[in-house]
Order: C-alpha cells, then structure tokens, then sequence
C-alpha cells in the first residue's frame, strides 16, 4: 500500500466515522469536514516532520563536536526563499478554498428543511416545535433537513454539537441560523461553547435523533401530554422542562427562589412585610406577576411566565406543587 | 564553585568596577531611575512575578480539572481563575515581556546608544504598568472579574464581578504599551550608530519595530473598547448591551481588532530573539536576512485585518467569513518563511547546544505545532467544530507559550550574563529547558485531542469520557512547572554563586556584546561603529580571554 492509499483510506475512515482525532460523524456534511481535517492534518504532518527532521539532522551533522568550525554556505538564496514562500502559499489557499466550500454548504439550508425554535438561557435550552410543543432535548427525525433558529433570553451562549460538526452563536436581540441533517439515529452532545457564566458546563443537552417514521410519532405523543397525562403528572414534566427547575428546588433546599417543597396551602412571608397564602390564586400570580408578591429574603428576579404558559399548563403545575409534600 | 572566585576574571568582565548596577546605590536609584537598564530589570522582576502569580493559577485550575465535577474549588471560583490567569498572562507577562523587559535592556545596546531616545517616558511607562498591574490586583481582592479575559458583552456588563476595575487596569497597562512602542519607534529611527543602515540592524529590531507599529496603532483601540464597557456598566448607556438597546457582536469586533494584532505583539519579538540565538550558536550568518525582515514588517500590517477569523461562528456573513480566512492564511506565510530562514542557517554551521539554543530547538519545534494548527482554524469549516474548543486552548498556548514564552526563555538565558554579569550552570539551565518542553507537549497535546473529539473550553464540570485527556494535561502542567522551578533556581544560584561572564560569552556579533558584562551607566566606552550583525564566525573563543574576541575587523557588509 503506497503512501497515497494510506492517505486516502485514512481520510475514508474519518469520513466514516471521525477516526482517531475526531468524534463520532453523524450528520451530512460531518464527513465533508472531516476530510478536509484530515487533510491539513497529513499536509502539517509533513511539513513538520520536514522541519523537525532537517532540524535533528542539521544538529546531529553540524554539532560542534563533529563540525568545530562553520563551513562557508550561502547567506541567502533568493530563488529557494521565494520557493518556500510560493509553495506554502499555495497551499494554503487550496486550503482556504476547500474551506470555504464546505462552509457554504454548511450554511445553505435545503428549501424543505424543518424548523425548530432555539432559546438559550442561563443554563438551559428550550427546544419549541412547530405544534407548540417545548422540550428541553432537541428531537430530530432522520434523513431530514433542520434548520434551528436560535436566540438567547440573556447573554452569548453558542449552539455546539460535536458529532454534527456544527456550532453558531446564540445572540439575544437576533435570530442565529443552522441547520443540519443527521444521517444515523441515536443520541449525541449539544454543548453551550460560549462562556455564560457559573454554570457554563451543564448546560448540556441531547440531541435524539428519531429512525425514519418516528419522530412524528413521538412529537405527537409528546405535544399532548397535557391530555394524556394525570394533571400532577404534566405538571412535573413542565416543571422540568419550562425553567422552574433552574431556580426552585423541590427538595427544600433554598435558590435563586424558594423551594417548592411544602409551598402550596403554607403562609408565606413578603418582601416589604405583609404574608399571603400560597393557594392557587397566589401560585398563579407568581407564574404570571412575579413582582406582585415577592417572598421575602429573595431578589425579584423571575421573569414573567405571561403567554409562555397556557392556563391549563399552569393547573397542571399547581396540580403538581400539591403533592410536593414537606420531609419527615 | 570555589573556581569561581579563585580563577581569574574573564575579559569584559565588570562585576568588579564600574556597572550600571553599583554606579548608585539606594532604593531611589532604583525608583528614579532614567536607565533602560535598571527599567528593564525592574519591568523583568515585575513580568517575573506577574508569570509567577498566572502560572500558580495555571496549575490551581488545572488541579480543579483532574476529575469531572467538584475537586478543589466551586465553579464561580474556578471562572475567576481562569479569568485572572488569562488577563493576568496576557496583559501584565507575554504583551510586555519581550519587549519591556529585553527589549528595554537590549535594544539601545544593539544599536550602540547610550540609552533610549525618550528615557522619561520610558519610565513613566513603567510605572503605568505598575499602575495598572495595581488595579488588576484590586479587582482580585474587590470581587474576581469571571468574565474570561475576553470580556464578552452582555456577560460582562451583566455580571455583579469588579469588572470596572479591571477594564481601567487593562486601560491603563495600555498606555505603558503604547509609550514602550513610541520610544522604541523613534529609537530605531534616530539612534542608529554610524554605519548601521535598516538593512544591517539586527533581526531583534526589526522585530521589535514592527511590534511597535503595533503597540501605537492598536492599543488605542483596546483602551476605548474597555472604556465603552466600563460607561455602559457604570452609566447604564447602551452600547453592547441588547438590552440598552446596543449590539453585543460589536463588542467582539472591537475587542479583536485589538486582540488579534496583539498576538503578533507578543509573537514578533519572540521571532526577533530566535533570529539572533540560531546564528549565533549556528555559528553561522542568518540566512535570509533581507526576507526575515521583510517577513516581520508583513506581518505587522496584516495582523490588521484577520480579527474577524475570531467570529466565525458569531453570524457575520459569508462574505465576511472568506474575507478573513483568506487574510489569515496570508499572515501564515511570513511565519513560513521564517521558520524555514531558520533552519537553513543550521545548515553547515557548527552547532552549540548551550541552554538558549536548547530553548530556540524547542521554539521551533513547538511553534512549528502552534502554526500548523492554525491552518485548521483559520479555514473556515474546520474551524466551526473546534471553535471555543481545547483545540484553540492548545493552539494558543503552543503559539504564545511554547513559541513566545520558551523564545522570552532562551533571550532570558542568551542576554543573562550582560544583564547581570554571571554565569549559570549550563548543564542545570538544560535540564530545566527539557523539562519544560515534556511538559508542555504533555499538558497541551492532550488538550488537542480532546478538544478535536469536541471538549468546550471554559468548562468546570466536563463528561467523563474526556476524563483521560484532562488527567495527562494536568500531569503535564505539574512537570512543567517543576521545569520552571528548576529554571528559576539555576537563575537565582548563578547570581550568588555562578562564574564570572567575560563580554561576549557566545559569540555574538551585535554591538551589545562589545561592551563590558554588566555594562556601564553610559553603556560603551567610546565610539561604536557597526558592521555585519551576523558575522559571527570572526568570533572566535580565547581561552585566556575567557570568552570570544574578534579575530579580525569587522566586515563591510552581509
């Protein structure tokens, strides 16, 4: 096997499967990307072990011990200089050019891709579907276009999913763009990679995606948990999955707000004196107002859950708060 | 090293009589001081201890990443760590190292001048660091800036960190920049002795003017960047901030078109020590002269304009997106030329593995790694899955550690016995510098796998699979810093106890090597003319001498 068959079956394998460098490759273009890492891969390799070779050979041949004095050489050579400015020069812009090609076909979104709602915020992801579903894992079916628009409730996060070899800054006051289409099912990483603050790393999620035919299945079961499901039950989905988890604990330990655990029927203390009785009316006006009655020792900082929850979501998480029992 | 009192003194050797050291005695000496020479060791202490502080949070948070979750510390604090260490590496060690502390003390001795053209301002420039180094360090005390140095809108002014502070300390350290590159820039023009044209100044001038055109032009940027940001978190007036109605990607663009220029500020002059120490433990003429040269002033000017190949993935347009891959492989091509200008005046030379060229083979091996890697994120699909990952943290610390730090090493170890008139064992410098280098290829090269397989940076809590990865690198990192702590003590013990060091203890042919070790206040005795700075082979070395004397005149040209 001459040098050049290694070479390419060694880019083929990257393709395939990311290789030793790369992780799993899943979707479309990941192959396409790869091929090209590969290929600057074996180009450095070369010209690095040109140099570190000429390097280790000019000072095993001209240490001092063996060459006491210098010889006379030329001090400059126009012609070979320019040679190594033009040949890497030419080299790089093959680079810069299979580079950009595959940049542009990671950017051009295929007309019948489907489409996804992405917000970023500290420190989650929300996913909203077509059918008004929201999940807090990305669910995609196979052999399809996706095409994410994206934005951020707060600061830069940055969409990352490793085994699509894709990434795009999540921006708040814009919509970002990206699309995808995984060719195997399974589970894979989506990664926050910008810097957002204290819990950067766990913003972490999934992306599942569905063998052909399942995706709809799943959305349609999913989209309607609020009839398939008992009250108490949605509740807790919605509690998980809608941003109550990220600042209300439900094991009495305290947060950015108060725990829910033995909240509901309790009489609560307020910011600026006073108390109310967290029954269903109060629970409500928190989820919709939560400046109106801010319990006392916490910063108003929640906000407002007004036309992101319908009302029979937030039964569902009153239902919920109900059975959230104090510890004995 | 009884021998050491006992042998004679070496020719050149001053430590004995009048030096720039025990002509005054005093700490206001010290303090006033117009000498580039003490201002460049008191700026070598201070970016010394700055290393020092940045590299012990180095190791602390590398600690914190031996296992997934929780190790040592919480994750706000471990957001603080490696907030300060990146700002503290950046703006108070690498941008001011080479330049501030060698760069002061070496480049008026190259150029046979008494010292550098504005003395005042050099050491107002000083004490700007100072000024500034005190403000980073209040807003450690005041509450750890968390934003990563980067100070990304709306993050940074979101945050309830002492990030004003900060801002005013970066700031300020700006102005100590740009006042370093003035001088050095009217130094270069004016102060050039009789006989030394552009085309025969040594490669390290060359290298630090272009750093200076830099300095001057750039910082500015960077310190209206950190002003906006302080007035929009102070003032509330919305520049960045979406929610004040501003444009947070700007933020970035501002922020590079400082930032990216600032990673050739602290590159070049690590260039410029390495075209001095090959020849000169080569033996042999730099090949190349005229392209090196040519090579540093190109990179100067399109260091310019690649700040947008940092926002790849931020949404700017396609167009934008090719305009900056393009230009960023075109700055690779100066970077080329020298390495491989490098390598052939090995060629047919007689080769001395003394601690600096030691340090210069390793140069060339790491930054050869560091620039390579570039060429997967400068092109622009490569670059959108290792964007943000341990692949850019191991790509630039190849390039701004192991290139521009291991270079600020080898001129430390290459210019030491001008600096302080003594000798260090060689054999101890040598060990330290293989240290280093297993170290840094450990601690770093498993940070290249892991962030190819996808590792984001900044990360406290990480998945376990990438738990190997991160245990290497932190075993890396230890011997690393065991290989600095040897490094240190062969220093420090040369200073008490190291043999004398004769005027030109290698062989050089820059003019600073025909004064005496140390030199005096006025640096030269009498006239100084200048020839060929690369005809090293007319020095050859006399044992009675104890160090290398020309044998013959100097010649006329290269």
């Amino acid at each position: 096997m001459n040098v050049l068959q290694t070479l390419r079956a060694t880019v083929q394998a990257g393709g395939r499967d990311g290789g030793f460098w790369m992780p799993p490759a899943a979707s479309t273009t990941a192959g396409e990307v790869d091929a090209l890492f590969h290929f600057i891969l074996w180009l450095s390799a070369f010209f690095f072990a040109l140099i570190v070779g000429l390097m280790v050979l000019f000072v095993v041949r001209y240490h001092r011990r063996r060459a006491a004095r210098p010889q006379r050489s030329a001090s400059h050579n126009t012609a070979l200089e320019l040679t190594w400015t033009v040949i890497p020069l030419v080299l790089v812009v093959v680079i810069f050019g299979w580079g950009f090609k595959v940049f542009l076909d990671m950017n051009t979104v295929p007309a019948d891709a489907y489409e996804i709602q992405v917000t970023g915020q500290k420190w989650k992801w929300l996913f909203t579907y077509p059918t008004g579903h929201v999940d807090e894992n990305l669910h995609v079916p196979v052999n399809r276009p996706v095409r994410l628009v994206m934005t951020s409730e707060d600061v830069i996060h940055s969409f990352f999913v490793p085994a699509f070899r894709v990434k795009r800054d999540v921006v708040p006051g814009r919509y970002s763009k990206l699309w995808f289409e995984a060719k195997r099912a399974g589970a894979f990483d989506i990664f926050c990679a910008e810097y957002c603050g204290s819990s950067h790393s766990d913003m972490i999620a999934k992306v599942v995606v569905h063998p052909e035919g399942e995706f709809e299945a799943w959305l349609e079961k999913e989209g309607n948990v609020l009839s398939k499901l008992p009250p108490a039950e949605a509740g807790e989905r919605l509690y998980r999955i809608r941003g109550c988890a990220q600042c209300h604990s439900v094991d009495g330990s305290a947060g950015i707000g108060p725990t829910l655990q033995g909240l509901f029927g309790e009489t609560v203390p307020l910011a600026g004196g006073g108390t109310a009785i967290a029954d269903e009316n109060y629970v409500r006006e928190s989820i919709l107002e939560p400046q109106a009655s801010v319990v006392a020792g916490f910063q108003p900082v929640m906000p407002t859950y007004k036309g992101r929850l319908t009302d029979a979501e937030i039964t569902a998480l009153i239902a919920y708060l109900k059975t959230l029992q104090k510890a004995h | 090293m009884q021998d050491a009192v006992t042998s004679p003194v070496p020719a050149g050797n001053a430590l004995g009589a009048v030096n720039y050291l025990s002509e005054r005695r005093g700490l206001a000496s010290w303090l006033f001081t117009l000498d580039h020479k003490r201002i460049g060791l008191m700026y070598l202490v201070s970016i010394l201890a700055s290393f020092l502080l940045g590299g012990i949070l180095a190791l602390l948070i590398r600690t914190e990443l031996l296992t997934p979750a929780r190790t040592i510390m919480d994750a706000k604090t471990y957001n603080q760590m490696f907030t300060l260490h990146g700002a503290v590496m950046i703006f108070l060690f690498i941008i001011p190292g080479i330049p501030a502390a060698l760069g002061n003390f070496v480049l008026p001795l190259m150029l046979g001048a008494r010292d550098v053209a504005f003395p005042r301002l050099n050491l107002a420039s000083y004490y700007c660091w100072v000024a500034g180094a005190l403000l980073a360090l209040v807003s450690m005390i005041l509450g750890a800036v968390d934003t990563g140095w980067t100070f990304y809108t709306p993050y940074s002014t979101t945050t309830d960190t002492a990030v004003i502070s900060m801002a005013l300390g970066v700031f300020v350290l700006g102005f100590s920049s740009i006042l370093t590159g003035l001088n050095f820039i009217v130094t270069i023009h004016k102060l050039r002795p009789a006989g030394m044209t552009w085309f025969r100044m040594p490669l390290f001038l060359w290298a630090l003017y272009g750093t200076s055109l830099i300095q001057v032009l750039a910082t500015p940027v960077l310190g209206i960047t950190v002003l906006l940001l302080a007035v929009e978190k102070g003032l509330g007036i919305g520049i960045f901030d979406p929610a004040l109605g501003g444009d947070p990607v700007l933020f970035q663009h501002f922020f590079w078109f400082y930032s990216h220029p600032a990673v050739y500020i602290m590159i070049l002059p690590a260039m410029g020590i390495i075209s001095e120490t090959i020849s000169t433990f080569s033996r042999k003429h730099i090949f190349g002269y005229r392209f090196i040269a040519w090579s540093s002033i190109a990179i100067a000017v399109i260091s310019f304009l690649v700040w947008g190949h940092h926002m790849f993935v931020s949404g700017q347009s396609n167009l934008l997106g090719a305009i900056f891959s393009f230009l960023t492989f075109l700055v690779a091509i100066p970077s080329a030329i020298k390495v491989f200008n490098w390598t052939a005046t090995m060629y047919k030379g007689s080769i001395w593995l003394a601690a600096p060229m030691i340090y210069t083979l390793s140069f060339l091996f790491l930054f050869g790694i560091g620039g390579l890697t570039g060429l997967f994120l400068g092109s622009l699909a490569t670059d959108v899955h290792l964007h943000d990952t341990y692949f850019v943290v191991a790509h630039f610390h190849y390039v701004m550690f192991g290139g521009t730090a291991v270079a600020f090493l080898a001129g430390l170890h290459y210019w030491w016995p001008k600096m302080l008139g003594r000798m260090y064992s060689e054999r101890w410098a040598n060990v330290a510098a293989g240290l280093v280098f297993v170290g840094f290829n450990v601690t770093f090269m498993a940070q290249f796998l892991m962030g190819a397989k996808g590792m984001p940076r900044r990360y406290y809590n990480y998945l376990p699979e990438f738990t190997p990865y991160h245990v290497a690198s932190s075993i890396g990192s230890y011997v690393l810093g065991f290989g600095f702590v040897i490094a240190a003590a062969v220093l420090l013990h040369s200073l008490l106890r190291g043999p004398l060091a004769p005027a030109n203890p290698w062989g050089g042919a820059t003019l600073e090597w025909q004064t005496t070790s140390p030199p005096p206040t006025a640096n030269f005795a009498g006239e100084v003319v200048a020839g060929d700075p690369y005809d090293v082979e007319r020095f050859e070395f006399d044992p009675g001498a104890g160090g290398y004397v020309s044998v013959r005149g100097a010649a006329a040209g290269h």
